[in-house]
């Protein structure tokens, strides 16, 4: 509670310190509601000075007004996240975004409290320049490869059918409104509601990614929701500009129509052709690094913005340009440059999409007190209820279709979640702005913040509730017995292996194709050539831990206690082994680390020793780095097993094992630490436990030096 | 499918291989190449190694039981007619197979996928599944996140539970018995070709 208190004095201290030195014209973005707000000229220097002497103090506002207030904002954007995160309960019940939304609600109300006019808004030049990239950025780096790639299709049905639906059917249904409502919003056109309907409908990837961050869902489901948000920009962008053409243009053909729709395909084609392209040229450059080591992770950043900028000057999808590059050069550029610039570059990103987030969810709030607002009930309840309505429809018609080609079906859990986790965000809001003025504009501004704010705080808040009543409830069927949970398990790890071995989903053909090529070709050209393939003294290590392997598993000498004979099981025993068997499914199956937002991968914050072995978890195929420590931590098992498919592993990296007993014993101390806390009744258990932990230990090594490559 | 009658002469016996194992040509073929494609050698056999540099299996908890499961019977090579036999086990059950006798015969009958599963834990084929198999299975799954001593108590629990003979081991029929509920054919089949 203290600090609760604290950093809210904090927080008012800068607000305060933010509006003393706000002059009345000046704002840090520039904003485009020119008539509304107030101008007053001022210089705001002010001097302390003898007449016709040297001046001793002076304060020259004027000289460094623009970036002291940036940084100003920036600073309050980043205490209010501080506070957030220090307030006790409140980031259980409320997303991040809501708080910052409501930080800037108050900041906003403040400045129009003492200046009487609007406070600066969120430009849409400024959000579309230099908000949203560092965000989409960072989640293309982080994007969990293979697993995107397997869901690519669903997620591609989500993103383009899903949105087409979404708005054709909002701003007809709108339309029908406006025609109902003759009296009040007779003037609104079709196109209008078209237009409407485009940018309303676009599910936004920030709003979605802070909102899933907190809510602990699988994989599948996170990046199906997440991947849809990314791609459906495309469809976006293309529609609105469409009906924004249209709107511009006399009448409107048949032919136009047509043209647009292959506008879309070429935004999308377009826009990972750009990303492609500089990806590769990313990676290029990034062998070249060796000698200038410290400016490697600047290449990151600036291919990947000029990607971004390149493909906007093109009237492209900027989104998919920049996430296609961030997870092209990706593989190319860790394995070229150093260890430490590595972690430069996923620090960097994770700051500033941090921060971008930040800015934008506090300017959304901001940017709501405004003197514009127009206000219509039918219209902004209609909205609502058509965007609810509307997503949900669409979301289960298109699951069901695709359910039929999917092996892991989407149940109707994950269904309500996609539907429902549908979040608007700062997209429409910046897309509002840019529509050419006409008199229900304002109409439009008003309800686009209605809607916004209402995905993010209410769906925001009660959307784990509602997910953890809807896990509840299918919770309270008869539970399986023991014998029956421990048989499926062993059948599912054997389905799973099976599938392996068959190579399953004619996607690991491509795959495999993919890697042959990748390591043919552009792995040699794009990756320095001291850190290329293969060493015989590996291999021959390898093939020694193998075969050890193999027989340490066969013996397995068996310790039966005879103390604990015939004791039954009490009920939270059995539930905690159930999550047991569940998670250990997941985990063995899982090979990418969860995506967060908000934290980098664990490997950079456990021991220092066990990173060089497994940083390189992401090159080539994606091997889980560390299951020992995903034995402890989130409690993720609330659904099916998901089962993550491999394929033949072609391509090999290796890392570093220079210290290689070292290493070894590091790592087999670093988990028994871990087994350690988790068991309190070690000195029964520890001998066994270090057996099984070298065992597994072992078995994790002799698995991770499957990837070759030298450090 | 013109390509199918010169491919089907590159498999040896694959009429007879249809028959027994109910797979089609297709799946056949796509099953050929997949053999190919591990066996990096090109001698026409899959040794262990081979296996093992499929990259799932060496994370699977019980991925050396399932190689193993290649080999039978001390054989340390596997030739392409027993991979596909072997892989029959997880063909999905066919519903509307009305000839009489023949579900029997089938490997991917539900007693037959059973059964395959059953010897993943009796590794020395004595029919049954003692406490031992039992156990070694359960620290292989459960890994490092249970006591020893909860093992011993699962263990124990889940032999109370499908025992019905009171012999201390589960037996195959004891095995059925306790899967009853599940649908096995659905969970043990995989779709070839997708």
């Amino acid at each position: 509670m203290a600090a609760l208190w604290t950093l809210s004095l904090l927080l008012s201290a800068s607000l305060l310190g933010c509006l003393a030195v706000t002059s009345p014209d000046g704002s840090p973005l520039p904003h485009n509601l020119p008539p509304s707000l107030g101008t007053n000229s001022s210089d705001g220097s002010l001097s302390v000075d003898l007449p016709m002497a040297l001046r001793v103090f002076s304060m020259d506002y004027h000289h460094v007004q623009a970036p002291f207030e940036i940084v100003l904002w920036i600073m309050l954007a980043s205490l209010a996240k501080l506070g957030f995160h220090w307030s006790g309960r409140v980031p259980a019940v409320v997303p991040e975004s809501c708080v910052l939304i409501m930080v800037g609600l108050l900041v906003g109300g403040v400045i129009y409290g003492v200046r009487h006019s609007a406070p600066p808004t969120l430009s849409a030049d400024a959000f579309f320049l230099f908000l949203l990239p560092p965000i989409v950025l960072d989640a293309g780096y982080f994007l969990p490869g293979r697993l995107f790639f397997e869901n690519l299709g669903t997620i591609l049905w989500y993103a383009v059918l899903g949105t087409l639906w979404n708005v054709l059917g909002i701003g007809l249904s709108l339309y029908g409104v406006c025609l109902l409502a003759q009296s009040s919003l007779g003037d609104v056109s079709l196109l209008h509601c078209l237009l409407f309907g485009s940018l309303i409908a676009a599910v936004d990837p920030v709003a979605v990614l802070s909102v899933f961050q907190e809510m602990q869902v699988n994989e599948q489901l996170h990046i199906l929701v997440f991947g849809e948000s990314l791609l459906n920009d495309a469809v976006t962008v293309v529609l609105y500009k469409l009906f924004e053409s249209f709107l511009r243009l006399p009448s409107v053909s048949g032919l136009d129509v047509l043209l647009g729709g292959c506008r879309v395909v070429v935004v999308g084609i377009g826009g990972l052709c750009v990303g492609l392209f500089f990806g590769l040229l990313a990676a290029l450059t990034s062998r070249f690094t060796s000698r200038a080591q410290v400016i490697a992770p600047l290449f990151v950043f600036l291919y990947s913005y000029l990607s971004y900028l390149t493909s906007e000057m093109l009237h492209l999808s900027g989104i998919m340009a920049i996430v296609t590059c961030a997870a092209t050069m990706k593989q190319y550029v860790e394995a070229n440059v150093s260890e430490r610039s590595n972690t430069s570059i996923q620090y960097f990103l994770k700051m500033w999409s941090s921060v971008s987030e930040t800015l934008i969810f506090i300017f959304l709030g901001v940017s709501t007190i405004q003197d514009i607002h127009m206000w219509s009930w039918p219209f902004v309840c209609s909205t609502l209820l058509l965007c609810l309505i509307w997503r949900a429809t669409g979301v289960l018609l298109l699951t069901a279709f695709v359910n039929k080609l999917r092996r892991n079906a989407v149940t109707f859990r994950d269904q309500f979640i996609i539907a429902y986790g549908g979040l608007r965000g700062a997209i429409c809001f910046s897309l509002v702005f840019l529509i050419d003025d006409f008199p229900k504009k304002r109409l439009f501004i008003t309800t686009t913040i209605v809607v916004i704010l209402f995905t993010v705080f209410v769906q925001g808040m009660t959307i784990k509730p509602l997910v953890e009543l809807l896990y509840v409830k299918r919770k309270k069927r008869a539970l399986p017995t023991l014998s029956e949970e421990i048989h499926s398990r062993l059948i599912d790890h054997l389905v799973a292996g099976i599938e392996d071995v068959v190579g399953y989903w004619g996607q690991h053909y491509w795959k495999d194709k993919f890697e042959q090529f990748n390591k043919k070709y552009l792995r040699r050209f794009l990756i320095r050539n001291d850190r290329q393939a293969s060493s015989s003294i590996l291999r021959v290590y390898q093939e020694l831990e193998r075969r050890e392997q193999r027989g340490v598993e066969e013996e397995a000498p068996p310790i039966v206690d005879p103390r604990s004979q015939g004791r039954p099981l009490l009920p939270e025993e059995m539930e905690s082994i159930r999550r047991i068997l569940s998670r250990n499914l997941q985990n063995f199956n899982n090979k990418t680390p969860a995506y967060s937002r908000h934290t980098l991968h664990q490997d950079t914050s456990v021991d220092r020793t066990r990173k060089p072995l497994y940083r390189h978890q992401s090159l080539g195929e994606r091997y889980s780095y560390n299951t020992i420590t995903h034995f402890q931590g989130e409690d993720g098992g609330l659904s099916e097993p998901q089962r993550v498919r491999t394929g033949l592993s072609r391509s090999h990296t290796v890392c570093s094992i220079s210290p290689r007993s070292t290493l070894l014993d590091s790592s087999v101390s670093a988990g028994l630490a871990q087994t350690r806390s988790t068991d309190p009744r070690e000195d029964l258990v520890s001998p066994r436990h270090q057996e099984t932990v070298e065992r597994a230990a072992r078995k994790h090594l002799s698995f991770v030096l499957e990837n070759e490559k030298q450090q | 499918m013109g390509s199918s009658s010169s491919s089907r002469n590159k498999i040896p016996n694959a009429q007879e291989l249809m028959d027994q194992t109910g797979f089609s040509s297709a799946h056949l073929l796509r099953l050929y190449d997949r053999f190919e494609c591990l066996d990096r050698d090109n001698r026409g056999y899959l040794s262990p190694d081979d296996f093992e540099a499929v990259g799932g299996l060496a994370m699977n908890p019980i991925g050396g039981r399932i190689i193993d499961a290649f080999f039978s019977s001390g054989q340390d090579t596997v030739d392409f007619s027993s991979f596909v036999r072997i892989l029959a086990h997880f063909r999905p059950t066919d519903r509307n197979r009305n000839k009489e006798g023949t579900q029997q015969e089938l490997p991917n009958s539900r007693t037959r996928k059973l059964k395959f599963a059953f010897q993943l834990y009796d590794l020395d084929r004595d029919g049954k599944i003692s406490r031992e198999e039992l156990l070694q299975v359960l620290r292989a799954m459960l890994g490092l996140q249970v006591t020893e001593e909860q093992l011993q108590s699962i263990a124990e629990r889940a032999i109370q539970e499908a025992d019905l003979d009171k012999d201390d081991a589960i037996s195959f029929d004891e095995f059925k018995k306790s899967l009853e509920k599940v649908d096995i054919d659905t969970k043990m089949s995989i779709g070839f070709l997708k």
